[in-house]
């Protein structure tokens, strides 16, 4: 079965299909070009061009090419980002020949032909000033291909959802190879819509039907989509394929760019695969990366590129004088995290103490020996320094020594909370590609089926069979052997290298990797033992997952008790007991959770176990928002000891501290008190505007409500493979914007007022929730209370919704709320809702997810039905 | 002092609006079918020209309240009063030499049905309002505002939201007929936001609306307290304000609007007497969100409400006990 491509020039789109696309008519253009070959005389394209709307001079111009089965269309909102008042950028995104409304020839067009027409046309174009090239699906290929060409105009490439490469030996993914089967191949891209339909079916999230009918617009009929066919064709996937030569310069000529790269990936595209961007980064390993995680391939549409691909060419100053990058702060004199272990090889002395079934105990000199015999035998499975590893090991002494034997290697450790559940563990450490899992059955039986890495470790024991199931590489007894008898000499890793990617709670959006230096790694050990005092005289107990890995950098005992680290509601108070006689522990950390069954479960304590507790000197409450009245509670407990919270985020692990003391003189106020910075950290507030966004430059204003920012040697070095929001976070050279929201007293304290996505703003102003819930929670009846906004910003309403001791669903009764309505004087309170139970995150299970709380009283206070 | 004319002085609003002006120390005149009480009036209806023309003869504004409210009655009697007696006050006015023009108009002319949460004064739009009233108040919207003229008779539309307050026979009225008969049922959870006008800021608005900029002219404005609630905790507020006993029946939402629907057929097609027990413009009003970007409307204006809700509330309920002290011997 053929169909025949019927000659048609080019022409413009209809008018209504470029208003409904909101695109400029002036920006459509159809172009002549000379052909190149002998015969025709010229062929014409058809391409969207914002030259004529320009009101001042560009910096350069981005040149677009769109890939299969889309058109010009795909770049739209580029086009009209670029011709700002601002910086503007000419935006050319063409419609390549027999595709969109460009030319039907009904000739074949490989890959080189391909990237010969496109320099034939910016010929005739004339683009101006230096040229940045933007490509999608194999538009990307095409548009590198022009970007090798022209080195003299080149000054950067966007690359989005594509591949250079295609390795005969690899197998092409198995939605092409389908659609590539010779007797399938017309029936799917040309004779039907099959292909099509496919590409805008994926879009994430789906495609509003007017947007659907821009993209089928010019592929209506048959002859119309003789070029997809063409292009499916021509995917040189074998050695003998006529475009494999092209093919091989484009990906040659790419590994040698060094000009600004970006990056931006659908990770959800069943196509353009995880390891085509991993081919991408190998070859510009100098490239911006940004995943958009729940992008699928048509990752233009499905996310802002156009704003994000604007943000990076400004920030990267391309097209203009290459700047100097704001230097770093100078840092502190480096110690890597691991150094106590090595000088203390000799030491018979206790280092680490797991409780529980299976107890251990481990010297230092033990767990030094074992640290470098699996660096080593991680070596000699052909681990490199800069390779990841995902850890997937509850804490004790199997995941401590090999954390530190990463580290020593130079491996970079990636650690995800098993608290974001399967999924969100699975897309977390996808995203971050690890070479190499090293986890416990369960762990590895997920890794396995889910395709989190190639190779598997095992740490603990396997039942049988299990390892020959899931192809497990080795034991971790196995890797240690190894090493025993590997002798070569192992350099230290370079300070400013990558050391570990941390995940997010991801309570707020998916979980994001937090990329450490061990540099950065040393600080958090620093600040931990200047702000403590913790070091060799302070036996540590953590029941609480960060910390139990500190112990040995800092040179204490460590002790983790017998409880389910994952579940920290499991600690109880015998147990607690048990792990600080077993090192006469100086220092308890635990997180609120853990604290409060701790309390719960005092009565079980035996004189022995209230003996041992009363020689705490210290106790840390750590990982959540703790009430005062648990800390008195705690302190009961621990009656010699000092109660101490921190406060941080994955992306700097100590920001501020305050002690039960300092918290009960500061009494209350509007939102929870967190403290003064810890050492060598400085905080500062950027100011709300009257819209609610932080725009304020970083200040240090008592009473003023901002963003809260951080500035300290232990702040992450960046989000890994999150370009953008690593851009938007690190905007004031040297700060990190933590996405909180808070201000400075007139002390110096920092009170944390809640999240930036949490503010509401009304009428009357700004309102942030955690002071005002703190009141809710202070009415008579209420067990907890979120404070959300319901409208437009600007005139948003105040809702208060409230766990009740005695009340059902829906509307509070009359004394309730005008009980909370009193309480939260003088702000207006719209609605007083009760709800069941108030949705939290699922790693501390204490923060109000008041994102999704806001959505469902936005529908319950419009008369919809809804479920929380 | 203004030489005024009040229309529609006889209910609750337009009265006060009258008594405001007048203890302000306005001329006012008011124009209704019976007598007012607190002006000068000239009775009849503003469907008739010639009443009308007496009636606008040497004013320098006009506040026009004067409608065809409520549910029942065909369209061409909304017409006559809502469209065409605005028409006549319109043309008397410009012929009259009339400054200002003050159209009391009601949110519900851009009101479609759905939930308006946060909304701004959309564009009256008397094909797809619901029901007579709003439609035709739509019309009479759009006719005000087109005879705006810079040059001229300067005119601006207020849309006060559900006004209340005591002596009220819309909102209290209602309310209080059902709770008494027991028939007063909660729409689905009752949590729908509902934003109202206690009378005083309704009045305080329009007088704010005579004197304002003259940029506020040529616009609609909805007008409200700016204190939107469940309507369930409005029910409870009146009820409990007027001693009598609060709602407890629940009725689903989507239940009481094909209700409505029906009956609102019945009592269209029947010589059914009164109004039908439920409406669906009424279940609609009662089980979706309604409440307004007040922003615009107090910067043009100029006005804020002074009266919140809670204090209105009082209001109503001293008001309600002087009037049972009075009628119960």
């Amino acid at each position: 079965m053929t169909v025949r491509t019927i000659p048609t020039v080019a022409s413009s789109p209809p008018q209504a299909l470029l208003d409904a696309g909101g695109i400029d008519a002036r920006w459509s253009r159809v172009v002549e070009v000379p052909a190149g070959g002998p015969g025709t005389t010229t062929r014409s394209w058809h391409l969207l061009d914002n030259a004529a709307t320009l009101t001042g001079e560009p910096v350069g111009t981005l040149l677009c090419v769109h890939g299969n089965p889309t058109w010009s269309y795909l770049w739209r909102r580029l086009v009209a980002a670029g011709a700002r008042e601002d910086r503007p950028w000419r935006v050319v995104a063409v419609d390549q020949l027999e595709m969109g409304f460009s030319e039907r020839t009904g000739d074949t067009h490989r890959l080189a032909d391909r990237v010969r027409d496109l320099g034939a046309l910016t010929d005739v174009l004339g683009l101006t000033g230096p040229v940045v090239t933007v490509g999608h699906d194999w538009g990307g290929l095409i548009s590198l291909g022009w970007a090798i060409d022209h080195p003299d105009q080149l000054a950067g490439v966007v690359l989005t959802n594509t591949a250079v490469h295609q390795p005969v030996d690899e197998r092409v993914p198995p939605v092409l190879r389908l659609a590539m089967a010779p007797a399938v191949r017309p029936l799917g891209t040309v004779t039907t819509s099959a292909f099509l339909e496919t590409t805008l079916a994926i879009a994430h999230p789906r495609l509003d039907p007017l947007t659907a009918d821009g993209f089928r617009a010019p592929y209506r009929s048959a002859d119309r989509r003789g070029g997809i066919g063409g292009f499916v064709a021509d995917i040189p996937a074998t050695h003998d394929h006529p475009s494999r030569p092209e093919l091989e310069r484009i990906a040659d000529g790419a590994s040698r760019l060094d000009v600004p790269a970006l990056l931006l990936w659908g990770p959800r595209d069943p196509v353009f695969t995880a390891r085509y961007l991993r081919d991408l980064r190998e070859r510009l390993p100098h490239a911006d990366v940004h995943r958009f995680e729940g992008a699928g391939h048509l990752v233009v549409e499905d996310r802002d590129v156009a704003g994000g691909v604007l943000r990076w060419l400004d920030a990267r100053d391309v097209g203009g004088s290459p700047g100097e990058r704001t230097p770093a702060p100078a840092d502190a004199p480096y110690r890597p995290l691991g150094a106590a272990l090595d000088e203390r090889s000799d030491d018979e002395g206790t280092a680490i103490v797991e409780l529980g079934a299976g107890a251990r105990r481990a010297s230092w000199r033990t767990l030094a020996a074992r640290t470098d015999e699996l660096a080593r035998g991680l070596a000699a499975y052909e681990v490199k320094a800069g390779d990841r590893v995902a850890l997937l090991v509850p804490p004790g002494v199997d995941l401590t020594s090999i954390l530190y034997a990463c580290l020593r290697l130079g491996a970079v450790v990636v650690v995800a909370d098993a608290g974001l559940g399967v999924q969100g563990l699975t897309r977390a450490v996808r995203a971050a590609e690890p070479k190499v899992v090293i986890g416990i059955e369960r762990a590895l039986v997920a890794a396995r089926w889910l395709r989190w890495a190639p190779t598997l470790i095992s740490a603990g024991p396997l039942r049988p069979g299990v390892r020959r199931a899931l192809g497990v590489a080795a034991s971790l007894d196995e890797v240690a052997a190894l090493g025993r008898s590997w002798e070569e000499e192992l350099p230290w890793p370079a300070p400013d290298e990558d050391a570990a990617i941390l995940f997010t709670s991801g309570s707020t959006g998916p979980a994001k990797g937090v990329a450490y230096t061990h540099r950065r790694l040393g600080a958090i050990r620093d600040v931990v033992a200047a702000t403590y005092g913790i070091g060799p005289g302070s036996p540590l107990v953590a029941a609480f997952a960060p910390f139990v890995l500190l112990g040995p950098a800092l040179g204490a005992t460590s002790a983790s008790p017998d409880m389910d680290v994952t579940a920290p509601g499991t600690l109880t108070a015998t147990a607690l007991a048990e792990a600080v006689r077993a090192i006469d522990g100086a220092v308890v950390f635990a997180s609120p959770a853990a604290l409060a069954n701790a309390v719960r479960t005092a009565d079980d304590l035996a004189d022995a176990d209230r003996a041992a507790l009363g020689g705490v000197r210290l106790f840390l409450s750590a990982g959540a928002p703790v009430q005062p009245d648990l800390l008195e509670a705690a302190v009961a407990l621990m009656p010699a000891a000092d109660a101490h919270t921190p406060y941080g985020m994955t992306e700097s692990l100590l920001v501020t501290d305050v002690s039960l003391d300092e918290l009960r003189a500061a009494g209350a106020g509007n939102g929870v008190c967190v403290g003064r910075p810890v050492a060598g950290a400085r905080i500062a507030i950027s100011a709300l505007a009257a819209d609610g966004a932080a725009t304020g430059e970083p200040a240090t204003t008592p009473g003023a409500t901002g963003e809260v920012l951080v500035s300290a040697p232990h702040v992450k070095e960046r989000y890994d493979g999150l370009w953008l929001t690593q851009d938007a976070s690190a905007r004031d050279a040297g700060w990190h914007r933590t996405g909180d929201v808070g201000h400075l007293d007139a002390d110096g304290r920092l009170w944390i007022e809640g999240r930036l996505a949490h503010v509401l703003v009304t009428d009357a102003g700004v309102v942030t929730p955690v002071g005002l819930e703190l009141r809710a929670r202070a009415v008579h009846g209420v067990r907890a209370a979120a404070v959300v906004g319901v409208g437009p910003r600007g005139t948003q309403q105040v809702v208060v919704v409230v766990e009740s001791e005695s009340q059902a669903p829906l509307v509070a009764d009359a004394v309730l709320a005008a009980n909370v309505r009193e309480a939260l004087e003088p702000v207006s309170v719209a609605a007083v809702l009760v709800a069941t139970r108030l949705p939290t995150d699922v790693r501390h299970n204490s923060k109000v997810d008041r994102i999704r709380v806001a959505a469902w009283a936005e529908k319950v206070l419009a008369g919809e039905r809804a479920r929380l | 002092m203004t030489r005024v004319l009040v229309t529609g002085a006889s209910g609750m609003f337009g009265r006060a609006v009258a008594a405001r002006l007048v203890a302000d120390g306005h001329d006012v005149r008011t124009l209704q079918r019976g007598p007012s009480g607190v002006a000068a009036d000239v009775r009849g209806s503003v469907a008739d020209p010639a009443t009308v023309a007496e009636a606008v003869r040497d004013r320098e504004a006009v506040i026009h309240l004067a409608a065809k409210a409520g549910i029942v009655g065909s369209y061409d009697e909304y017409e006559d009063v809502n469209v065409r007696g605005t028409a006549n006050l319109l043309a008397a006015a410009r012929e009259a030499g009339v400054a200002r023009f003050v159209h009391v108009s009601s949110p519900s002319v851009a009101h479609l049905g759905t939930s308006l949460a946060g909304a701004g004064a959309g564009a009256a739009d008397p094909d797809r309002a619901r029901g007579n009233y709003a439609r035709t108040k739509a019309a009479a919207e759009l006719l005000a505002l087109a005879a705006d003229d810079a040059d001229g008779l300067r005119v601006i539309a207020v849309r006060p939201h559900v006004v209340w307050g005591p002596g009220d026979t819309q909102l209290v009225g209602r309310v209080l007929e059902r709770a008494r008969k027991g028939r007063l049922p909660v729409l689905g959870d009752g949590a729908a936001l509902i934003d109202t006008t206690y009378v005083d800021n309704a009045v305080d608005a329009l007088v704010a609306a005579l004197v304002a900029d003259e940029a506020a002219y040529g616009h609609a404005y909805v007008v409200t307290n700016g204190e939107p609630r469940p309507v369930l905790e409005l029910l409870r507020g009146i009820c409990a304000a007027c001693g009598v006993p609060a709602p407890r029946r629940h009725v689903p939402a989507a239940v009481a609007r094909s209700v409505g629907g029906v009956l609102d057929t019945a009592w269209a097609r029947l010589p059914l007497p009164g109004e039908p027990p439920l409406t669906r413009f009424a279940a609609e009003q009662l089980s979706t969100a309604h409440w307004f970007d007040q922003r615009r409307t107090r910067e043009a204006l100029g006005w804020s409400p002074v009266v919140s809700l809670d204090e209105g509330l009082e209001r109503l309920a001293s008001w309600t006990a002087a009037e049972r002290a009075r009628t119960v011997p």
